[in-house]
């Protein structure tokens, strides 16, 4: 029987629920005369440092080295791309930032070693927001642009207005922090455990930071616990510090951060300021958008500029745009280096293009929707980068089938009459779509590969290039495996990821993870399978059936038993200078209905009832895609109303711990949620006919914030506006503004 | 079993002195025991919950109580019995809590897995549970993969706890907190005998449920050189309730006085479900929430508004001091050296309408951006008595005696909700912060009276 397609628990699931699943610093125990890490953090945003004494830190007991600028044999800077993020920086660039590291015997002597290393600062004046960048011209990248038609019709548009948004960013909330445990291996080069989605760019920093060849470097991922993007380029530091440690002792050394350190000193999804211009047809249709869009990218680039392509790629979302020009630049400022982080940049830019139609709505007194769907994409268009919207008819089924299937139209009616009865408390509802665009812009990263090992016995070992975070995608890989290669579930193991299995990996990110690695096992299973049905149509009618027979029998004639295999996205191109190509291979489509309910006393809200239809193609496996639909969704809603980064004037991170820093906990779990998957939604040239599913998810929690609007609106009159995240607090004066007259009391 | 010793799932584990102030989760890692983790070292994510068996409201009979191990000192845990994940399946069969969580894609990335295990199995295994099992029990758990719907349905599912080792455990008495004396902790057996070793140990510090103190220790590294810890102090535990009063111990559980004060106005309930989550409420106490005098702390609003008075116990004996002359500055209390909280005594009757509202970020489990407790008694459409007192809008909670008179003797009515909004204009000083601007702090403030007014009304 067919293993892909059939609701499987997650492949971890048991070691989960017992306990048993090993995440890196669960691995500890293992490495007799481990030494723990702590990190000397600078008390300011930017700054000289004038002096750096460790030597007091050695007088510490249980304190046994501590890691400065000399100790690195090669090139101490984690930066991937430009190099630009010192390890051991002479210039503080965010607050919190580590200028040196001190190892212990326990845990509690590092820190308090890292207590009396004698650093001295000369402070320096700090940009801590976009504003400041922009009065200051700080940028970490040149302008990129995207246009496409004549916007200066812009101008004589039926309907024109403008205004500016500003976005907060997000921090990750791994449950397991940044953690990492290096060693001398036996032929004493050095392996790292890392929590890294990267672990060929985790390997390629290690070596850079040891001087060594990258052969002499093995990383491995044992599984993470949870990254959402933040493992992608920020897991290098920790493992380089490791390593280094490790180098430099001869011991084994572990690296995780506490909670608070993680949260201060690694990056965010990025905050942005964008300022726009839209002009509409009487019809309601978009005639031109003109937008800046700004990102705080933080002191170092990482990877923020194809972030910032993303946005823009995105300010579609899944609306024609006839014209438009669209310029971003990524600000540099006193703060963490903002990062990947799930959607990539795409949530930003489809918040403007919501922002824009929902305003549009109120100007032109239409229903949100209706301005929506008149706006969606048809069959044949094409973005404002060229892309042909391959199945844009999809768009149009999923709206009016969810329209239908969560009763939008009557449920509004009830709403509004129920409104027309409630002073204070009112409740609101909204549809909005997603569209968006799977592979990796960078085109390079769009290949995987894999190594399919079977063993005698018939049973089989998978590698491959991706990392398990959660998404699920062991369990798919192992799926895929065992239905290529028409084994039962059990047989299938799938290795933790190694860098001395497979070489040259892409991270796992960009939703890809099991288009391309899926892929690559697939190609693998097949020559295998080739291989063995040569072999078994010599075999006796019986013995043929029985897998491990076969192998058995392919072992003697001397078949090979072990296949590499390899996937390269096809037709993706992108040329940045003229802003035209085919950067994605597929769009990912989607739309969720979301009812919430305000207090207009307090700004209080509560999401009461969630619907979403969700293209996945043909899914691989029903749970996990279910799992990442819901919990993208959840984790939207988290970054666009309780989710608050604050800094405070100094630049320190105010929001710096799960009690200052509030995720989504049961109380934003919809009473009603609804979670649908488009049916008879092959996806083509896709692995097995699926569609990607990690990032689109995230992005239908904009139904939360136009549900939002649609309440505030109904407490007043005018045009309603808030910036992200629609905390209650924003949604209080929100109301305030709108109430032309507050209610008399009686 | 040595005085600083504990049983770990069956085993008993030598704590040692040296490991007083150590983390229990620090401690039940180092056994091998990874199962439980940590998440975030505040007691918010529940990622290292754990099990303490624990005495029940049956005689002779014990509960599995969750805890945020990461709070807990591990001197606390001294004679105390203990389970982790690692416990729960029986000869590598899977427990109900664990088959439903795998079953129903509970799981994603499994870091905090454990950590719902831990909490759906002891709300499984809850004696006075009737009905299916409550997603409030697992409110101190967070999840950032899943959105939690499945593990809602993994709850659902569950059924009466089948018969098992630790179910059998519980018919059996929890064991009996003994008094502890070693180098740098102390756990007295009674007032007197903790009075004495205050007087004794100037630099003490006292410990309840270790859900502040916990933070401390983690985050800013504190240690301390003598803990008191007055868990083992029946009188602090009592609750009674008569005509006259309501007497709750200083060290009462946040969980027991709601269970044992089951007549309470609803506005108590609301309180205790609004004040921190289960593992927090199994470990935090009344007494610790106001000697800490945190300006947001939940406790002191509703308390005040219900007129509280406050039982102490110090080196010339005991005294009573109204909560509104209780806090004395940011984090300062009228405590004198020496002094200890006892019991919080609350008069009857109580008035006749109470509210308590909380303004957070996130609806549960949040830290109040304001807080006002509120009660009011109107005798032939005449105020008699009203009480505002709020948390977040000042250094200390805030009882607006002013707004009382604003109300007192005239009727309950629009005309005097303006009255009270414009004395709280004229006296609220809050300040701006990641909680809150200190315009929302002010203008919530008043809108709650209005609130208050409108719900009273409807």
């Amino acid at each position: 029987m067919k293993v892909v397609g059939q609701p499987l628990p997650h492949e971890g699931a048991r070691g989960h629920v017992t306990g048993e699943a090993l995440y890196a610093d669960d691995l500890c125990g293992r490495f007799p005369g481990l030494l723990h890490a702590w990190p000397v953090l600078a008390p300011h945003a930017h700054a000289r440092v004038t002096r750096l004494d460790a030597a007091p830190a050695l007088e510490e007991p249980g304190v046994v080295t501590t890691l400065t600028a000399g100790d690195a044999p090669g090139e101490a800077n984690t930066g991937p791309n430009r190099h630009d993020e010192p390890l051991f920086p002479d210039e503080v660039m965010f607050h919190q930032q580590p200028v040196a590291w001190v190892l212990g015997e326990t845990l509690d002597a590092a820190r308090r070693g890292a207590a009396r290393v004698a650093a001295e600062y000369e402070p320096l004046p700090a940009v801590l927001d976009i504003e400041q960048a922009l009065a200051a011209g700080s940028y970490l990248t040149a302008p990129l642009r995207l246009a496409d038609g004549d916007v200066s019709v812009l101008e004589s548009s039926a309907l024109r207005f403008e205004g500016e948004l500003r976005i907060g960013g997000q921090e990750h909330f791994y449950l397991e922090t940044q953690a990492a445990l290096a060693w001398r291996d036996e032929a004493g080069y050095i392996a790292v455990y890392s929590s890294t989605q990267h672990p060929s760019e985790t390997q390629e920093i290690v070596a850079r930071v040891l001087g060594l060849p990258r052969h002499a470097v093995t990383v491995e991922c044992p599984r993470m616990g949870g990254a959402f993007g933040g493992k992608e380029v920020q897991a290098n530091a920790s493992a380089a510090v490791a390593a280094l440690g490790a180098w430099k002792t001869g011991r084994p050394v572990r690296v995780r951060l506490t909670r608070a350190i993680d949260m201060a000193i690694t990056g965010k999804r990025h905050p942005f300021l964008v300022r726009y211009a839209a002009g509409f047809n009487a019809d309601a249709t978009l005639r031109a958008l003109r937008a800046e869009l700004y990102s705080d990218g933080g002191w170092s680039l990482d990877l923020s500029e194809p972030i910032m392509w993303r946005a823009l790629f995105h300010v579609d979302n899944a609306y024609r745009l006839p014209a438009v020009e669209v310029v971003g630049r990524v600000c540099r400022t006193h703060k963490t280096s903002q990062t990947a982080f799930r959607g990539f940049g795409g949530p930003q830019g489809m918040l403007l293009i919501e922002e824009v139609m929902a305003q549009a709505a109120q100007r032109l007194a239409l229903p949100a929707d209706v301005v929506r769907s008149r706006n969606l994409y048809r069959e044949g268009q094409a973005t404002h980068y060229g892309e042909r919207v391959d199945d844009a008819e999809r768009m149009g089924t999923i709206w009016s089938q969810l329209k239908s299937s969560s009763a939008f139209e009557a449920r509004r009616a009830e709403i509004a009459a129920a409104n027309a009865r409630s002073a204070h408390v009112k409740r609101g509802i909204a549809i909005t779509p997603v569209k968006f665009g799977i592979s990796f812009t960078a085109q390079f990263y769009n290949q995987a590969a894999a190594y399919v090992l079977v063993y005698r016995d018939g049973t089989v070992q998978v590698n491959h290039g991706g990392t398990e975070m959660g998404q699920g995608l062991f369990t798919k890989i192992q799926q895929i495996a065992a239905d290529t290669l028409g084994v039962a579930l059990a047989r299938v193991r799938v290795m933790s990821t190694r860098t001395d299995k497979v070489p040259n990996t892409s991270a796992t990110a960009a939703s890809s993870g099991s288009d391309l690695n899926g892929a690559a096992v697939a190609d693998a299973c097949r020559q295998i399978r080739s291989r063995l049905a040569a072999v078994a149509a010599g075999m006796p009618d019986g013995e043929w059936r029985e897998f491990a027979a076969v192998c058995e029998a392919a072992y003697r004639q001397r078949v090979p038993l072990s296949a590499s295999g390899f996937y390269r996205t096809p037709d993706i191109h992108f040329d940045p200078r003229t802003g035209r190509g085919r950067p994605f291979h597929y769009y990912a489509f989607g739309a969720a209905v979301s009812e919430v309910e305000v207090d207009g006393f307090t700004g209080a809200y509560r999401l009461l009832r969630t619907d979403i239809l969700e293209d996945v193609g043909d899914s691989l496996s029903p749970v996990v895609d279910r799992g990442q639909i819901e919990g993208g969704f959840i984790q939207g809603v988290g970054w666009l109303t309780i989710e608050e980064l604050l800094w405070d004037e100094a630049g320190r991170l105010a929001t710096a711990g799960a009690s200052t820093y509030k995720l989504p906990s049961w109380s934003e779990l919809p009473p009603v949620f609804n979670v649908s998957l488009l049916e008879r939604a092959a996806m083509p040239h896709v692995i097995m006919g699926s569609k990607a599913v990690g990032e689109p998810p995230l992005m239908l929690a904009i139904s939360v914030r136009e549900a939002l609007r649609e309440v505030v609106a109904a407490f007043g009159s005018g045009v309603v506006t808030f910036d992200s995240p629609a905390t209650p607090e924003r949604i209080f004066f929100a109301v305030q503004r709108v109430r032309a007259l507050r209610p008399a009391l009686t | 079993m040595s005085a600083l010793a504990f049983v770990l799932n069956g085993r008993e584990v030598e704590i040692g002195e040296a490991a007083a102030q150590t983390p229990l989760l620090d401690l039940i890692r180092e056994q091998g025991l990874t199962g439980a983790k940590e998440g975030c070292a505040e007691g918010e994510c529940g990622a290292c919950a754990v099990l303490v068996v624990d005495a029940d409201g049956r005689p002779g009979k014990s509960a599995l109580r969750v805890v945020n191990s990461c709070l807990m000192l591990s001197a606390l845990a001294a004679g105390r019995e203990i389970y982790t994940v690692e416990a729960l399946a029986t000869n590598g069969v899977l427990s109900d809590a664990q088959r439903a969580m795998a079953g129903a894609g509970g799981s994603q990335c499994g870091y905090c897995t454990p950590g719902f295990v831990v909490s759906l199995f002891a709300e499984q295994h809850r004696p006075d549970r009737t009905g299916p099992c409550e997603d409030e029990a697992l409110a101190g758990n967070l999840c950032r993969c899943t959105g939690y719907r499945p593990i809602h349905d993994a709850a659902a599912a569950l059924g009466a706890a089948p018969d098992g080792p630790l179910l059998r455990r519980l018919e059996r008495a929890a064991p009996v907190l003994h008094a502890v004396s070693v180098g740098g902790f102390s756990r007295p057996a009674t007032v007197g005998e903790c009075v004495a070793l205050l007087a004794a140990t100037l630099d003490a510090r006292l410990v309840g449920g270790a859900t502040d103190l916990g933070v401390e220790r983690n985050l800013r590294a504190k240690t301390w050189p003598h803990l008191i810890s007055v868990e083992a102090i029946d009188e602090l535990q009592q609750f009674t309730s008569t005509p006259e009063r309501v007497l709750i111990g200083a060290a009462l559980p946040l969980r027991e006085i709601g269970e044992r004060w089951r007549d309470a106005p609803d506005a108590v309930h609301e309180w205790l479900t609004l004040f921190g989550s289960p593992p927090i409420r199994n470990r935090a106490t009344l007494g610790g929430n106001l000697a800490t005098a945190s300006p947001v702390g939940d406790g002191a609003p509703l308390l005040m508004a219900l007129d509280a008075v406050l039982h102490i116990a110090g080196p010339s004996g005991s005294r009573t001091l109204p909560i509104a002359q209780f806090f004395t500055g940011y984090r300062k209390t009228a405590l004198m050296p020496g002094e200890m909280l006892t019991a919080i005594e609350i008069p009857k009757p109580l008035p006749q309408s109470v509210r308590f509202f909380k303004i957070a970020k996130r609806r549960a489990d949040d830290i109040s951006t304001v807080a006002l407790g509120v009660s009011l008694d109107v005798d032939r459409g005449r105020v008699r008595r009203a009480r505002w007192a709020f948390g977040g809008v000042a250094a200390t909670p805030l009882r607006v005696v002013e707004a009382e008179a604003a109300v007192s003797g005239g009727p309950w009515n629009a005309d005097a909700v303006a009255r009270v909004q414009a004395v709280l204009d004229k006296t609220l000083r809050p300040v701006s912060d990641h909680r809150g601007s200190k315009e929302y702090r002010l203008e919530v403030s008043k809108s709650l009276v209005e609130k208050y007014y409108w719900e009273l009304q409807s």
